[in-house]
């Protein structure tokens, strides 16, 4: 098992190394960096002392090497647009991201996992066909016009909910959370819903069909013919076996949350690391566009880890392939 | 006369499919005692495993049990609601099914699989239970049950697992445990040692077995009396060493011609020509009559009834002495 962590663990840090690489190469092809730092009328001796002072003038190795030993110790440079660290912009906006991305989870989890069991086990009923509706929909409406819908109806015209924003927050330390008062719980609503919409429905049909095949299985077939209580079939012994694809899908999906909640951060105005990066994007502010790059890659590879890991938890013979590699 | 563990009285079983009614049983009747085993063997398609799931009362739809009925100890089981037919199947039924390597759920210990199953059929505590399970496992000839119990069926070979599904049936104690060609998917070597702790199984708990298979072999050495099936009828009924060795019904004499014996190796095995019809392809009168060597008008019209021959029970109308009784049976 330990062994089994140590190998995922360098593969993590060779994929993380690839996407330094890239993120590094960012400041290259939008030009010199010296240009976007100092104003156009700066003299050449001042342009060429401020290329020394950031170490512009050393070798193209040399700077990936300072890169990533300052990217390893969390420091990503200094935004163009606002002239603060990187890290104390994504500091401040990751909290609102991972909670919003963490709420979208949730609801998606949830519901697509009772849906799918609901429409695995009845599926000739009609709340299995209209979940079956429900998902469709969710599957082919893009996500901004999910939160653009939303808004109107629930904002708009009904007025129960916030259209944008994060309500108010409290700090614990330097996290900021929304989840403690009723403004920010209700500002959580809407966002949640429309960045956990398309994972909800995929979580859903990737249950529903397991289900479907869990219940052909011998196993369920002899759990019958001893006897069993349909729950203790249903939700013991079936439902545990659909559960390895569930974690997968949760788990990639949750990095997918994270990524896209640009859009839904967009829509909503939501104070998060995705808004941060489209503003990062129309300003050119490759500094953060490079760090967000490095800090999704981490978020990805940390899941897959822990995904890994989960599955052993659930399926036992697992356990014993990991222990001896064939 | 003693009242038998299981008696099947004129057992019908159809699928409804989109293109009509199939008849995957139609009308078939037997008995079986207490300590009994009776062997049913046919081709694939005969209607064996059918037979063992309409009994247990878990045929998947579409299929359905038309008619008949099925008495367990002189009490009626096929018409019972569903949740009574549950506290049946586990505590008086046992089923084994053929395929150990997929009978047990990978992702829960044995142990849990048998405490569950127990406690589910008795009010036992969790403790009680679980001693109860470690005996049952060192019942079916599990070494160190102790500690085996703990593991997952992967842990397990497969003739060990089969050992535990065969564990898991008898957690009820059941009267009668239908055993669903519970050899195939093992070695020659672990059938016999499978075969042989049924046996005992039965002999020292009084346990009617129903063992569902197409080995012949398996038969020969188990079961009492034997069930030869065809087309979802019971072609020939009767006690095995004379079924084996002196078969009545022509499809029946097919089939033990088709045994290689081990001395002789000279002759040259008997084949029955043709294949069993389809389920929606059942000629009239005897279904076998189109690959009969001894047919004759009568079976293309009538359908043959079971009469009682000696000790067998032969559906044919080569045993038919009055030529009368030709009341045709759809």
């Amino acid at each position: 098992m330990f062994a089994f962590v140590i190998r995922r663990a360098l593969q993590a840090i060779g994929v993380l190394l690839a996407v330094g690489i890239i993120s590094f190469a960012m400041f290259r092809f939008a030009g010199d960096p010296v240009n976007q730092i100092v104003s156009l009328d700066t003299p050449a001796a001042e342009r060429e002392q401020v290329r020394r002072s950031l170490g512009l003038d050393d070798p193209v190795p040399v700077q990936f090497a300072r890169y990533l030993a300052q990217a390893a110790q969390g420091e990503f440079g200094v935004s163009y647009q606002f002239r603060q660290p990187v890290s104390d912009l994504l500091a401040e906006r990751m909290p609102a991201t991972l909670e919003l991305a963490l709420c979208a989870t949730l609801f998606a989890t949830g519901f697509g996992v009772l849906m799918g069991v609901f429409s695995g086990l009845k599926r000739d009923s009609i709340m299995a066909k209209v979940f079956q509706t429900i998902s469709l929909v969710g599957i082919s409406l893009p996500t901004f016009l999910i939160g653009i819908l939303l808004i109107y109806l629930f904002a708009v015209t009904l007025g129960w909910l916030p259209s944008y924003g994060r309500g108010d927050t409290v700090r614990i330390g330097w996290w900021s959370t929304g989840l403690v008062t009723t403004s920010g719980l209700k500002a959580l609503i809407l966002p949640s819903i429309t960045l956990g919409l398309f994972q909800m429905t995929l979580i859903m049909r990737i249950v529903r069909a397991e289900m479907l095949e869990v219940l052909r299985t011998d196993y369920i077939k002899f759990a019958r013919a001893r006897g069993l209580s349909t729950r203790a079939i249903h939700f013991g012994h079936a439902l545990k076996n659909t559960l390895v694809p569930v974690i997968t899908i949760v788990g990639l999906q949750f990095g997918s949350v994270i990524a896209f909640a640009i859009i839904t951060e967009t829509v909503f105005q939501w104070p998060g690391m995705g808004l941060l990066f489209v503003q990062a994007v129309q300003n050119v502010d490759i500094p953060i566009m490079a760090a967000y790059l490095m800090l999704v890659a981490l978020i990805f590879v940390v899941i897959n880890l822990a995904v890994d890991i989960l599955y052993t938890v659930v399926d036992p013979r697992l356990r014993t392939s990991i222990r001896q590699p064939v | 006369m003693v009242q038998p563990i299981l008696s099947v009285r004129d057992l019908r079983v159809e699928f409804v499919t989109r293109r009509g009614i199939l008849k995957a049983i139609d009308g078939i009747s037997f008995d079986i005692g207490k300590g009994e085993v009776l062997g049913v063997v046919g081709e694939s398609g005969a209607g064996k495993s059918v037979t063992g799931s309409a009994v247990i009362g878990l045929i998947d739809p579409p299929g359905r049990i038309a008619g008949g009925e099925i008495l367990l100890s002189g009490m009626r089981i096929d018409n019972l609601p569903p949740d009574e037919m549950r506290k049946v199947r586990g505590k008086r039924i046992g089923m084994i099914f053929q395929d150990p390597l997929t009978s047990l759920n990978p992702l829960y210990r044995v142990s849990e699989q048998l405490i569950e199953t127990i406690r589910t059929h008795t009010n036992m505590s969790a403790s009680a239970a679980r001693r109860r399970a470690i005996d049952l496992l060192a019942e079916v000839g599990i070494p160190a049950p102790d500690k085996r119990i703990d593991s997952y069926p992967h842990e397990f070979s497969g003739g060990m697992r089969q050992r535990v599904v065969i564990a898991l049936a008898l957690c009820g104690e059941p009267e009668l445990i239908i055993a669903d060609e519970p050899t195939t998917a093992l070695d020659v070597s672990v059938q016999a040692q499978i075969i042989a702790l049924l046996k005992r199984l039965g002999r020292e708990h009084g346990t009617a077995i129903m063992l569902v298979t197409h080995d012949m072999g398996v038969i020969a050495e188990t079961a009492d009396r034997v069930a030869v099936m065809y087309a979802g009828r019971i072609a020939e009924i009767g006690p095995v060493r004379d079924v084996v060795q002196n078969p009545l019904h022509p499809y029946a004499k097919g089939l033990m011609g088709a045994i290689p014996s081990l001395e002789g190796d000279s002759e040259r095995l008997v084949q029955i020509p043709g294949s069993m019809p389809r389920l929606s392809a059942i000629p009239p009168g005897c279904p076998f009559n189109p690959r009969c060597p001894y047919v004759f008008d009568r079976c293309r019209v009538d359908r043959p009834e079971p009469i009682q021959h000696s000790e067998h029970r032969v559906a044919c109308h080569l045993y038919d002495q009055s030529s009368v009784g030709s009341e045709a049976v759809a």
